[in-house]
């Protein structure tokens, strides 16, 4: 397919609060890993990629009163789509504007923080319903003044990817013209607590695709795409072309993922079919890559199936920002667009020993070289495997 | 533009899907209505049961038998609608991490709490690779399913697409919605909902799935034709945006034969009803539900349900009227339902 033109990009991470600091510390090997300052727990020596700004900070900067209902992971896409919005040549997104945003856990952040106060506390109540994802996205559509598609895919570590996805499949289809796509997700003490008792959590930094990796840190972003069909281009710069996507379920596990790599195999093939590309097409895949032990493996095995003895160049940036669960898939799109953009491919931190099993070794510093076509896979509990796949448009 | 049809379904949720054919509801006193118990153990294994919440069993049971009805045993994708997702795990994970303040936990309910368990549940046991997908987007999470379910069979070239939509109860995080405003504060009798004048509705647990297949089938209950969501809708521009959803399918409302309404007996927000109910629908048979299965965010797949069974059994039970307008040859159906004034949908079926 000739793909769906991506005309803009907003985002936020622990590398960066706009797409040219993030493009800074990607270049620079400047990672975001640092020791949790803003969210409150007993955790206090584990990793994490945390943006160092309050939801008080964020508010303000966002000029929303302070007695707003906004859980963090809406305060960050608001901040992500601003940049979005300001770099666009809309002042105000047009009514017609669709919004599709993916997130893990919504605002599970002010569940946690108010949880034993609903009962006693009246004006803690406004955030109730905060633990349910789509009042996350509500927010942000408030903000924007979006009334019309707007809604929320929630599938764990795929979720902005699979965002991403459908938002392609609904320009493509001609039922929209344009919409925002992307996911958001903060740091809670909810996940941190759950993927430590999963005990999946590296207490030094992430080391992706390493012999010797022990494990994720998390991370907390948010990013977003505007989608936009050819007919209302106008000439509009094109960041690049979304031109194969596809969706599979592992089937093996609730939370692991199959030795064999079915489900990340299956979703690249699907990806690479409908792009209508071979996989000596591709120039870079953004991989997965968590760093736990099980990721890495089932992914690296997946790659080899396809490739063969020519995987291309990849590399895993979960060493820069950690794992943004819901968020990672479309931060990563913006990282391959990035690459598209400047024909550069990004290394991946810390990797020292390649893993005895695949022999595979990510590219470990930052590589010049032409890309016009990057493969970006997200895979996540409950066996949901997503790759996208972005190409140069020319 | 592949055509989508009704090959299969079945719901779970407080009343029996019998009272279509006996009009004999069950009646609750308390404003959190439990879904009816089914024979779980007769179609899903008694050791996989255990592990399941209240959610999971409901829609994998609704989804094992939508695929026996549809003769079909794979679907090429599951696609969930679920507001509150898997609430109980949640809850759970959520107080032992608070009391142990973040001690020892066991992972098991963390690993049951993202909101597409459902969904990989279903997968695992059907053992599909398809698309899994799990939308949450309050109560328009089945109609984005919905949605999702019209692009996939085109786009894909599937045949048939697992869709439904599901939510539970849970012990303390649905007692909170008594505390905004959600759950009407006096208890009243599920029956009496639509003369109840105060604000809030009766929250339930409910499971509704189906098998949408781009063929006709000797079994099929109807075609679905579209579905739109709205995140907000100002009141004046309902109508506006009710016609010029039926315009698209080439449609007038005098065309349409019954109009399945969301009405929950809030106060506040069922003026939208009203609306539509005195204006332009008030000379067509009115349906309503929510006094019968309650509100909840995946509800209106209960109304997707109805509105086939209609279609197919060709009949509009009294117990669901809302006006006195007969519908003695349901074609066209409309579906509209928001919740709290926000996320509203619209799902337009007829008979085949």
């Amino acid at each position: 397919m000739k793909g769906v033109a991506v005309t803009g990009m907003g985002i936020i991470s622990s590398i960066g609060r706009n797409l040219d600091d993030t493009l800074f510390s990607l270049q620079n090997a400047k990672d975001g890993i640092s020791k949790p300052e803003i969210l409150i727990t007993r955790h206090k020596n584990t990793p994490v990629g945390e943006i160092k700004m309050t939801n008080s900070d964020l508010s303000e900067i966002l000029n929303l009163p302070p007695d707003n209902n906004y859980t963090r992971a809406a305060l960050l896409a608001v901040f992500a789509i601003n940049e979005l919005l300001r770099k666009s040549n809309f002042i105000h997104f047009p009514e017609d504007t669709a919004l599709i945003s993916g997130t893990s856990i919504g605002g599970m952040d002010k569940t946690e923080e108010h949880y034993f106060d609903f009962q006693e506390k009246k004006e803690v109540r406004k955030y109730i319903q905060a633990q349910h994802p789509g009042f996350t996205t509500e927010n942000v559509a408030a903000y924007f003044g979006l009334g019309g598609k707007v809604t929320t895919l929630s599938t764990a570590c795929s979720s902005s990817a699979n965002a991403i996805m459908m938002g392609a499949r609904l320009i493509a289809s001609g039922k929209l013209k344009r919409v925002i796509v992307g996911g958001s997700d903060c740091l809670t003490r909810f996940t941190l607590n759950g993927f430590h008792s999963l005990k999946i959590l590296s207490q030094t930094k992430n080391r992706p695709f390493d012999d010797d990796r022990d494990g994720l840190n998390l991370g907390e972003a948010a990013g977003y795409l505007l989608l936009e069909a050819d007919d209302c281009l106008n000439g509009k710069k094109i960041m690049g072309r979304i031109c194969g996507y596809g969706n599979a379920n592992d089937a093996y596990h609730q939370t692991a993922s199959s030795e064999n790599g079915e489900g990340a195999y299956r979703v690249i093939m699907a990806a690479l079919k409908k792009a209508d590309l071979s996989p000596s097409d591709i120039s870079y895949v953004n991989a997965h890559g968590t760093g736990t032990n099980n990721n890495d493996l089932s992914e690296s095995v997946a790659l080899t199936r396809i490739f063969g003895d020519n995987v291309p160049p990849f590399s895993s940036t979960k060493g820069f920002t950690g794992h943004t669960l819901g968020a990672a898939g479309a931060i990563e799109a913006i990282f391959s667009l990035l690459s598209l953009q400047n024909d550069e491919i990004y290394p991946n931190l810390n990797f020292q020993n390649h893993m005895l099993e695949t022999g595979l070794k990510p590219v470990q510093v930052l590589r010049k070289q032409k890309v016009d076509t990057v493969l970006s896979n997200s895979f996540g509990f409950g066996g949901n495997c997503t790759s996208l796949i972005f190409r140069k448009n020319d | 533009m592949t055509r989508l049809f009704v090959n299969g379904m079945a719901s779970i949720s407080p009343q029996p899907e019998n009272i279509f054919n006996t009009g004999l509801p069950e009646t609750f006193n308390e404003n959190i209505l439990p879904a009816l118990d089914q024979d779980y153990k007769s179609i899903i294994k008694p050791m996989t049961l255990r592990r399941m919440s209240q959610g999971v069993k409901m829609a994998l049971f609704c989804s094992k038998r939508a695929l026996l009805e549809a003769e079909s045993d794979k679907p090429d994708a599951i696609l969930v609608g679920t507001g509150q997702g898997c609430m109980q795990d949640t809850e759970k994970f959520m107080e032992n991490m608070l009391v142990s303040e973040e001690g020892l936990l066991s992972p098991t309910s963390f690993i049951q709490s993202t909101h597409n368990t459902v969904a990989g549940q279903i997968a695992l046991d059907l053992n599909c690779n398809g698309p899994n997908m799990t939308f949450t987007q309050n109560s328009v999470s089945f109609e984005s399913a919905l949605l999702d379910a019209m692009l996939q069979i085109t786009d894909e070239d599937f045949n048939n697409i697992l869709v439904g939509g599901v939510d539970e109860t849970s012990k303390e995080i649905t007692g909170f919605q008594k505390l905004d405003g959600q759950i009407k504060e006096e208890k009243i009798n599920n029956l009496h909902l639509f003369r109840s004048k105060t604000t809030g509705t009766i929250i339930s647990e409910a499971a509704a799935f189906f098998i949408l297949g781009k063929h006709k089938t000797p079994k099929s209950y109807a075609e679905m034709l579209d579905v739109e969501i709205f995140n907000a809708i100002d009141i004046s521009d309902l109508n506006s945006s009710v016609l010029s959803f039926l315009n698209r399918n080439g449609l007038t409302v005098s065309e349409i034969d019954a109009v399945i309404l969301g009405k929950n007996g809030d106060l506040r927000f069922d003026l939208y009803y009203d609306k539509i109910q005195k204006g332009l629908f008030s000379d067509i048979c009115q349906i309503g539900f929510k006094h019968l299965v309650g509100e909840n965010n995946a509800v209106s797949s209960y109304a997707f349900w109805l509105a086939s069974k209609i279609l197919k059994e060709q009949t509009v039970p009294e117990i669901f009227k809302l006006n006195t307008i007969n519908c003695t040859k349901p074609g066209f159906i409309l579906i509209y339902n928001q919740y709290l004034g926000r996320n509203h949908g619209l799902t337009l079926l007829r008979s085949i």
